[in-house]
């Protein structure tokens, strides 16, 4: 039997069409409910990235990267954003800076909880794990297909797409470092009279810290990338002149723009890392 | 001596529905019999003991046994599967969360094998976390804490951090811990099975000493039969989920329950176990001092019971000194008419009654006579001869065959 293409056709196109529709349709106030906090959240830090002037924000990315780090990552993150700056990206950076930061928060704020919950429940673990694997597998830009079809367009959605893509990390890596906790430290919070809630803010989060930030590392690094690729969708940012320079074959731009984002890249992953790291090396380096 | 711990037909059978075991443990199975029915595995298994205000009892088994299970029902860290717990007359095994917590926070402290601090607190911050938990303010619970480190001898490691510590001071602070919540009941699970045997034998003079210095209840854990000897008041041997006999450490050695508890204690050195009290003979000749009648008479009663020493006592009994025919002779000679005191043989110091028997061999050894044993008022109770304390060896050793041999026969 010869299988014909060309004669028959599933008409999925149209049914996702309609239930979509329908879906946003009915469903507008709970859409609207998960774009407001973001769409908030993002205007209030691009807003501020953007007034604050450059030299008063590249001073503080010295300090930060300085406190966190290193001064040579210091200075590695003026050079960075000055050369940002100096390329006319500015105010792209200001708001892909903003993008990462809105998205990172709620990544942070939805999914330890979730993390401490599946660290608690093997119950809930196994049924988010399959989920967290789904997600981490699915290619970045294919995201943006059903957050177009909710939530429409622009840099918001690029943000929701980008916390949806970069949460799974925070989540296991939250998970993972609860349960590996040593359960006598446990037994011995427990028979001492801690409640629930004082063993896990007196004793796992403490113990787990250094993991947990680990996730926030990984988390933070994937929002980047997300927010860049999010420029698909009309969002702003570095992603823009990327996207503009390949599409109008200007290799220069697209080059200058790809450029900006490898360097900001470095300067997170950089800052970040240290989070990584087992805090106490004062006590370590008195030994 | 008060009851304050006083366990009542405790369970504990692990796995789901543990119901299923009860009527198979009414029918008589045995532990390996009900997990290869039901899966189900029993841990302890009726359960009755209790522990007068403050004694040290030791519960000791092989791995396996129950012992841990046990001592972690009595705080609920492992809830029982049927049966009673009382602390003070309250039905623990009944208290709803909070009386729980309050338990945990200020009568009933726990000492770890592995030592169980917080890694990422100090050593003041991983003593006074009980408090911490219990709410007490930052300055009163450091105050406390300090002092129970003071008591362990740590203060001035108050600032480090426990990976910066050996073992040994490592369970100082989880003993400082357990110490700073001020608990009229200390549970100590193998606290000391994880240090060296030299640091292992000064923790338990620690906590000897402790004990001495406040009285607690001590529940202790442990599967070192010299450990539970040396700090046992009391002891419970565990086998199998099932405590199979309670006693002091004498009494087991001379009656032990079953084959079982013998071959345990086989190889024990019973100068290890018993006290001069225990074998301390009255057969010397005494003298009353306020009735001494010079040295010629005193010599000639030595001479009529035809023994070498006398023990001079004074009226209300109390030791004083030794003489011996030697030194009797020589005062006559020399014809001091001088008090009894002067003929008194040089430092003979009387030993008290509860030293155990192994602290006494040199002193035995060495004195020329039978060593004098007093009580705690210093009233003469009798004297260990060097042939008494060999004697109680070679019983020690005989019984010793006898638990080998049974042993063997039934294996």
């Amino acid at each position: 039997m010869i299988l014909d293409f060309d004669k028959h056709k599933i008409p999925l196109e149209k049914i996702i069409e309609q239930a979509v529709n329908w879906l946003v349709a009915n469903y507008r106030p709970q859409f609207q409910a998960i774009k407001w906090p973001v769409e908030k959240t993002l205007n209030g830090i691009d807003g501020l990235l953007q007034i604050v002037p450059p030299i008063v924000i590249i001073a503080a990315i010295f300090l930060i990267a300085w406190r966190m780090a290193s001064w040579k990552v210091g200075i590695f993150g003026v050079a960075t954003f000055l050369l940002i700056g100096f390329l006319g990206f500015w105010e792209d950076a200001m708001t892909t800076l903003a993008m990462v930061i809105s998205a990172v928060i709620f990544c942070v704020v939805v999914g330890i909880p979730m993390g401490v919950i599946a660290a608690r429940s093997d119950r809930f673990a196994s049924f988010i794990r399959p989920i967290m694997d789904a997600m981490q597998t699915t290619p970045a830009f294919v995201y943006l297909v059903p957050v177009v079809m909710l939530f429409s367009i622009g840099t918001v959605a690029g943000v929701i797409a980008t916390i949806v893509f970069s949460m799974p990390p925070i989540i296991r890596l939250t998970n993972l470092g609860i349960r590996q906790v040593p359960s006598d430290v446990l037994e011995a919070a427990e028979a001492f009279g801690s409640t629930t809630n004082q063993i896990l803010l007196k004793v796992q989060f403490p113990l787990a810290m250094p993991t947990i930030m680990a996730g926030l590392n990984q988390t933070i690094m994937l929002s980047l990338s997300m927010v860049v690729i999010a420029a698909l969708i009309g969002a702003g940012g570095l992603g823009v002149p990327v996207f503009e320079g390949l599409n109008s074959l200007r290799v220069g731009l697209a080059a200058i723009g790809g450029l900006s984002i490898v360097l900001l890249a470095m300067v997170l992953d950089r800052i970040t890392q240290s989070l990584g790291e087992p805090r106490r090396r004062a006590a370590r380096g008195s030994k | 001596m008060t009851e304050k711990v006083a366990v009542k037909n405790l369970y504990k059978i692990f796995g789901p529905n543990p119901e299923r075991a009860f009527k198979l443990l009414e029918d008589g199975s045995g532990k390996d019999d009900i997990h290869q029915e039901t899966g189900l595995t029993v841990g302890v298994q009726d359960a009755n003991f209790s522990v007068e205000s403050g004694e040290i009892f030791v519960v000791m088994g092989l791995s396996g046994s129950g012992k841990s299970t046990l001592v972690r029902m009595l705080n609920r860290l492992i809830e029982p599967t049927r049966g009673e717990v009382f602390i003070d007359g309250d039905n623990v095994t009944g208290m709803n969360r909070k009386q729980l917590m309050e338990l945990r926070r200020h009568t009933m402290s726990m000492v770890f094998q592995t030592f169980a601090l917080m890694p990422h607190m100090s050593v003041l911050d991983n003593a006074a976390y009980g408090l911490n938990v219990a709410g007490v303010d930052k300055a009163k619970r450091d105050e406390r804490a300090l002092a129970a480190l003071e008591q362990v001898g740590l203060d001035a490691y108050a600032g480090s951090y426990p990976e910066e510590l050996s073992g040994g001071m490592q369970q100082r602070v989880g003993l400082a811990r357990a110490l700073a919540q001020d608990p009229s009941i200390l549970l100590m699970d193998e606290a000391f099975s994880a240090l060296d045997p030299l640091i292992r034998s000064e923790m338990q003079d620690e906590l000897l000493k402790l004990q001495e210095q406040t009285e607690r209840t001590v529940i202790f854990i442990s599967h070192d039969l010299h450990e539970a000897i040396r700090i046992g008041d009391r002891i419970a041997i565990m086998e199998g989920g099932r405590i199979v006999q309670i006693g002091t450490p004498d009494d087991i050695l001379k009656n032990p329950a079953d084959q079982y508890v013998q071959a345990f204690f086989r190889g024990v050195d019973p100068t290890t176990v018993f006290s001069v009290g225990d074998v301390a003979r009255k057969n010397q000749v005494t003298i009353l001092r306020h009735k001494y009648a010079g040295p010629r008479a005193a010599l000639e009663r030595l001479q009529e019971e035809d023994r070498e020493f006398a023990y001079v006592l004074s009226r209300g009994k109390h030791f004083q000194g030794v003489v011996s025919i030697d030194s009797l002779r020589e005062a006559i000679e020399e014809g001091t008419k001088e008090d009894i005191g002067g003929i008194f043989m040089p430092d003979i110091e009387p030993v008290p009654v509860d030293t155990p028997l192994q602290e006494v061999l040199t002193v035995v050894r060495q004195y020329p006579c039978p060593v004098p044993v007093v009580d705690e008022n210093d009233i003469y109770i009798g004297v260990v001869s060097k042939n008494r304390f060999l004697r109680t060896i070679e019983h020690g050793l005989a019984q010793s065959e006898e638990a080998i041999k049974a042993a063997q026969t039934a294996a």
